[in-house]
């Protein structure tokens, strides 16, 4: 039984908004299917009663002190846009027409 | 001796002496750069009005540190403002930030000369450094071996002294495996110990800017420099910064050091690469120090761990690449679906997809239970058996990587004997703790010679006590000075 195939591969490209051709699909989900076999080696682990960790290091909440500073232009934030207008970054129209 | 081949330390006495000035620093290496960087390919971007300007500026009234005045190269991945920034990456091709990254503030303030890109894995996905949209970097060693990666650029300009030492990351072992497959030195401090902030993100949780050098004292002295707690980074943590350089020769007699049974299990580690490391052993034990055997029962569980949460965290950090705010963008798409789509198929190279990929997969609905939070429970577990073994040591002992630079293109069509490359230093990124590879001697099973790396793995802030292991062997062991020759 496989773990993973061409339409699970294609649904995830689709969330990760990559567009792949059909001959790359099959090769991602050949390559994808020999790590997650080898991946699955964690179901063996007892994680019963177990805490997630999410970050090596006990901290939480860490906040700094609300002081205004001095931040980057508007200018500056747009300087590496690909394309921009009125000082808004700008794209291709969003809403589809019909 | 020739200025090029010098490290931090001979070229800041130098400097202080007055004998030589920044220009003449700059001077040397840029011949040295014309004639070897073609062949090895370490540097990608090079900001020689900058390093023009600070040479002349720097006289030797300014030269206050040990960095005053020192070239450094800088892996493609830290931001260093106004300088093409790419990761390495088609995606973002033309990036110039408009900001530096706070080590390299930390650098600039001290005078020294963030002057060049060097090249990695794009975006740092990789064990050998030929997922680059420069093509890839050549061994010093031997032209036809990768340096390892993700930091090859910046350990192949070491280890061919075009560079004087440089900045690498290091998230699964980016730093420590090209260190020890070139024969230079190269640290992951602690989690939280340098501000990642203007570091382009890969996996957050388990990312670390680092130095690779030629000794382990210049290391000491480029950690000391770009360490601390930053407010820009909520993650770096408030602890003082040590003097990391003053008890580097304190004598090691008594001290304890571990060795991990899981990790010398002869099955994949190449006879050279053990037998040099049993030597180490044994010189540690000459030189006073206490070897007692450990276990850290979990190891096996350490790449798929890792491949989970750094994959899953990289999906979630490459989102921002989509055409929009800066980089390659996909011309003449009729809506933004598309746009991002066609952009990012085009930006990103194979290895940085299936990173996604595997990472979008392992936290999509459905799957999160049994990979993402599985993996974080195994990671606890992971961390435990740490904390464990250093209440009874002060370091561990490992190799840096099972084999020697292996041959280009050898591991490039299958991902997973790439990834399991790493085995030896992935597990102290998901522990967050420090460690360093230091050059242990070499393996002429290939033909050429071929160096070996031993790592020393600390306890949480122990950068200074790693340190000073570390430097009691390289001085007693002296392979460091054992440079590649024919370049």
């Amino acid at each position: 039984m496989k773990i993973i195939n061409d339409k699970i591969v294609q649904h995830v490209t689709h969330l990760a908004r990559i567009e792949l051709d059909a001959s790359s699909t099959k090769a991602f989900t050949r390559q994808l299917e020999r790590i997650l076999e080898y991946i699955k080696k964690l179901q063996e682990v007892d994680i019963e009663g177990i805490e997630p960790t999410s970050h090596p290091l006990k901290l939480s909440n860490v906040t700094r002190d609300d002081i205004p500073s001095a931040s980057l232009t508007q200018e500056e934030s747009l300087s590496n846009a690909p394309d921009s207008q009125n000082g808004f970054f700008k794209v291709p129209k969003i809403i589809e027409s019909k | 001796m020739e200025l090029y081949s010098l490290g931090i330390k001979e070229l800041g006495n130098k400097l202080k002496k007055g004998e030589i000035t920044s220009a003449d620093i700059c001077k040397s290496l840029l011949e040295r750069i014309e004639r070897i960087n073609p062949k090895i390919n370490a540097y990608v971007n090079l900001d020689l009005g900058f390093l023009q300007k600070k040479a002349k500026e720097s006289n030797v009234s300014s030269y206050n540190n040990f960095l005053a005045g020192i070239p450094l190269a800088i892996k493609d991945n830290i931001c260093v403002k106004g300088e093409l920034t790419t990761c390495a990456s088609r995606i973002l091709s033309g990036f110039r930030p408009p900001y530096d990254a706070t080590v390299i503030q930390k650098i600039k303030k001290s005078n020294a000369i963030p002057f060049g890109k060097v090249n990695m894995d794009e975006f740092a996905f990789g064990s050998s450094t030929e997922t680059s949209c420069y093509g890839p970097v050549c061994n010093p060693w031997d032209l036809s071996r990768i340096p390892g990666g993700s930091s090859g650029g910046s350990a192949a300009a070491v280890a061919s002294d075009i560079a004087v030492a440089a900045l690498g990351s290091d998230t699964g072992g980016s730093i420590r495996q090209p260190a020890a497959l070139t024969g230079v030195v190269g640290m992951k401090p602690t989690y939280g110990r340098i501000s990642r902030y203007g570091l382009l993100a890969f996996a957050s949780s388990l990312d670390q800017i680092g130095p690779i050098a030629k000794t382990v004292e210049d290391c000491a002295l480029l950690l000391s420099v770009i360490s601390g707690y930053d407010t820009k980074d909520s993650t770096s943590v408030n602890t003082g910064i040590p003097d990391f350089q003053s008890t580097l020769s304190n004598p090691i007699k008594g001290m304890k050091i571990g060795i991990p049974k899981e990790y010398f299990k002869k099955i994949g580690i190449e006879k050279d690469v053990y037998e040099r490391i049993e030597e180490s052993i044994r010189l540690f034990s000459n030189l006073g120090a206490e070897i007692i055997d450990v276990s850290l029962p979990h190891t096996e569980y350490a790449i798929s761990t890792y491949y989970i949460i750094a994959s899953s965290e990289a999906s979630s950090n490459l989102a921002r690449y989509d055409g929009v705010q800066y980089g390659l963008r996909l011309k003449d798409a009729s809506t933004t679906m598309e746009m991002y789509k066609k952009t990012r198929n085009m930006g990103f190279g194979n290895e940085a997809k299936r990173r996604i990929i595997l990472g979008t997969y392992a936290l999509s609905s459905g799957y999160y239970d049994a990979y993402y939070l599985r993996a974080m429970k195994v990671r606890t577990k992971m961390l435990r058996d740490f904390e464990e073994v250093f209440k009874i040591c002060d370091c561990l002992l490992t190799p840096t990587s099972p084999t020697v630079a292996f041959k280009m293109g050898e591991k490039l069509e299958d991902p997973l004997s790439m990834y399991l490359s790493d085995v030896f230093t992935i597990p102290v990124n998901l522990a967050g703790l420090p460690a360093i590879s230091i050059p242990c001697g070499f393996s002429k099973a290939k033909g050429t010679e071929l160096p070996i790396g031993l790592q020393l793995i600390g306890n949480y802030f122990k950068e200074n006590l790693i340190l000073q292991i570390a430097y009691n062997f390289e001085q007693k062991a002296q392979v460091y000075k054992i440079k590649p020759e024919g370049l």
